[in-house]
């Protein structure tokens, strides 16, 4: 199965259920929005930081939370030093970098099967509505186990158009890639029926 | 006990099968025929995955196309492609996937898991990722996700087509020692040769029913 | 369709697991390695085909539902985004409405096939995959932008436009396959 990108751990922000932390990351996010001051922001993205390493995260998957979205800052700082000054450069970059690395934070500190567990609590008020959440978890997992079937077919389709010179076009790949996987589907639906799914 | 009572049925244009009346009451049942004959159409009227135009289907006096969730509890169906039936990515939640439906304890819902993994020897891949297995494993993963289910009966179509002669063997195997009514289709002769009664499909039509050696002998003549 | 005698119950497990197939199929097109286009040096990813091709084949309400069901695993914590990418901090990020558009951008393109599909034709295909998957798409991917970088739209709209290039082939790659498909595998049905 896909691994998650949670990274095991035994800190507070490990054991906190996933509901309250995402609370949290709605509340940080919409704050630093509420609080245009560059000082104040930088603090949170200091407390942010701070909150990686009591989780017991070394400065490598703190570096690896920043680095890929580092052009982009230096962009934006640059673009806001052109247009106003280095203060709101300082406040629009480290309000990016606060609300991501909380979010990224979530994200490693919580298991995907309790992040799932969460969402089905989270859907069950709204099955009146017509979402039902058994359908939901079904469908999530049949994602995951259709995703390593279609890759392999993916890699089936693209030796075969080879064998025919055909490697270089993405169309010749996708549309047999469409049409093997659909009728997959066909079948998929018809065991799932036939297992008496309703 | 299955019936079918002058079942017809048209796809658009095309009459896939005809006037069927058919009991069947064997333990082990064989249908062979052409590709395009209609024997696929014919079992998937077992368990409602098909309706009939005219006519009506009965499994043990339920009507697949009225009570379709009642019979697929008695009916189970296995495929071509495991690829195609497995549908959860890990082994023990694709055999606990049908269990859950049936609202059964979790504790009743593992047992018949341990059970079912234990005899064909794949209690070792319980939490494996069940894209790993091996074709003729999915096969056997397929198979036994159906017979967690208890059914009565089991309807195989082509089960193994997409194998390997071990991996044929060893489904052939499965296959022979279930306790349950047996219907195959399929094209591999070897495979139903020991069975109770075995039909030819010819354009939608029973062309032969008879013992597997009389069957058989007339579907090679009839395909020569 | 052949199947209509059980009624709502048997195209609801088929439209779920249409739904979950182009979530996977999105998923996998992320697993294709960036092309880096000459002289600009933008990446261009495989992986926005899918929201394209969900709408596009599926319509509108299967199409986005894929889509969502997509961002609900990344959401979840797998690294289903190009480059193994996933979370909530790459969600809300940047280009978080990029992301989330494409939901819209699907449900859209889907909108407009259905609307079109009896008479559907090369032009039509194309104009409907590019109004969800360009402009619907970029005007939330650019809002987002201009919000948390605080900068104009227009400035917003103009730092994006390099990656128009690959939005565009992707648009006449989409246009292809949605018209074979269609051919071999109708699924929006002519009264949707």
């Amino acid at each position: 199965m896909i691994a998650g990108l949670y990274i095991d751990g035994n800190s507070v922000l490990h054991r906190a259920q996933a509901g309250p932390k995402i609370l949290a990351m709605v509340a940080l996010g919409t704050g630093v929005f509420m609080v245009p001051d560059w000082p104040v922001v930088s603090l949170v993205l200091a407390s942010v930081i701070a909150l990686y390493r009591l989780s017991g995260f070394g400065w490598r998957v703190i570096i690896a939370q920043i680095r890929p979205m580092a052009w982009l800052l230096a962009i934006f700082f640059a673009v806001q030093l052109w247009l106003n000054d280095w203060q709101a450069g300082l406040l629009v970059i480290t309000r990016i970098a606060a609300i991501v690395m909380f979010a990224s934070l979530i994200t490693l500190t919580t298991k995907t099967s309790d992040m799932l567990a969460s969402l089905e609590r989270a859907l069950r008020p709204l099955k009146p509505l017509g979402v039902n959440p058994e359908k939901v978890s079904l469908a999530i997992s049949m994602v995951l186990r259709f995703i390593p079937v279609i890759a392999t077919v993916a890699s089936e389709i693209r030796d075969a158009q080879r064998a025919r010179g055909l490697d270089r076009s993405i169309l010749a790949m996708i549309v047999p890639l469409i049409i093997r996987t659909l009728k997959m589907a066909d079948d998929v639906a018809d065991a799932i029926e036939a297992r008496s799914f309703d | 006990m299955i019936r079918f009572e002058n079942v017809s049925v048209q796809f658009d244009q095309r009459r896939v099968l005809e006037n069927i009346d058919l009991a069947l009451g064997e333990k082990r049942i064989g249908i062979i025929g052409a590709n395009g004959s209609g024997k696929s159409t014919l079992v998937r009227l077992l368990n409602g995955l098909q309706t009939a135009t005219s006519g009506r289907v009965l499994v043990d006096d339920l009507d697949p196309a009225k009570d379709g969730r009642k019979v697929r509890r008695h009916v189970g169906f296995v495929f071509q492609n495991p690829d195609n039936q497995i549908v959860y990515p890990v082994v023990e939640e694709d055999l606990a996937f049908g269990l859950k439906a049936l609202k059964l304890p979790r504790d009743e819902i593992n047992h018949r898991i341990d059970e079912i993994l234990a005899r064909y020897d794949l209690l070792d891949f319980k939490t494996h990722p069940s894209h790993l297995l091996s074709g003729g494993q999915k096969q056997l993963l397929a198979i036994s996700g159906v017979l967690v289910m208890a059914p009565r009966y089991v309807v195989f179509d082509e089960p193994t087509t997409l194998l390997d002669l071990r991996n044929r063997n060893r489904v052939e195997r499965a296959i022979a020692d279930l306790d349950q009514t047996v219907i195959t289709v399929s094209h591999d002769l070897d495979l139903i040769a020991e069975y109770d009664r075995v039909l030819v499909i010819e354009n939608g039509r029973i062309a032969v029913d008879d013992r597997p050696a009389v069957a058989i002998a007339r579907y090679r003549e009839m395909m020569a | 369709m052949l199947y209509n005698g059980n009624g709502n119950r048997y195209m609801k497990t088929k439209d779920i697991v249409y739904i979950a197939l182009f979530a996977a199929l999105t998923a996998v097109l992320g697993l294709f390695p960036p092309i880096t286009l000459p002289i600009t040096g933008v990446p261009v990813t495989a992986q926005s085909l899918g929201p394209m091709l969900a709408g596009a084949i599926l319509g509108a309400r299967r199409g986005g539902l894929s889509i969502v069901l997509f961002l609900v695993l990344v959401a979840l914590g797998l690294p289903l985004l190009s480059g193994g990418r996933g979370g909530f901090g790459v969600m809300i990020g940047v280009t978080g409405g990029f992301i989330f558009g494409w939901a819209v951008s699907a449900f859209v393109i889907g909108l407009l096939i259905e609307k079109f599909w009896n008479s559907l034709n090369v032009i039509k295909a194309a104009l409907s995959i590019a109004f969800g998957g360009i402009v619907v798409l970029y005007a939330l991917g650019n809002a987002w932008v201009a919000v948390v970088a605080e900068i104009s739209y227009w400035q917003a709209t103009v730092g994006a436009a390099p990656f128009l290039i690959g939005d565009v082939i992707k648009v006449a790659i989409a246009t292809a396959a949605c018209l074979a498909v269609r051919k071999s595998y109708p699924l929006i049905s002519k009264s949707a």
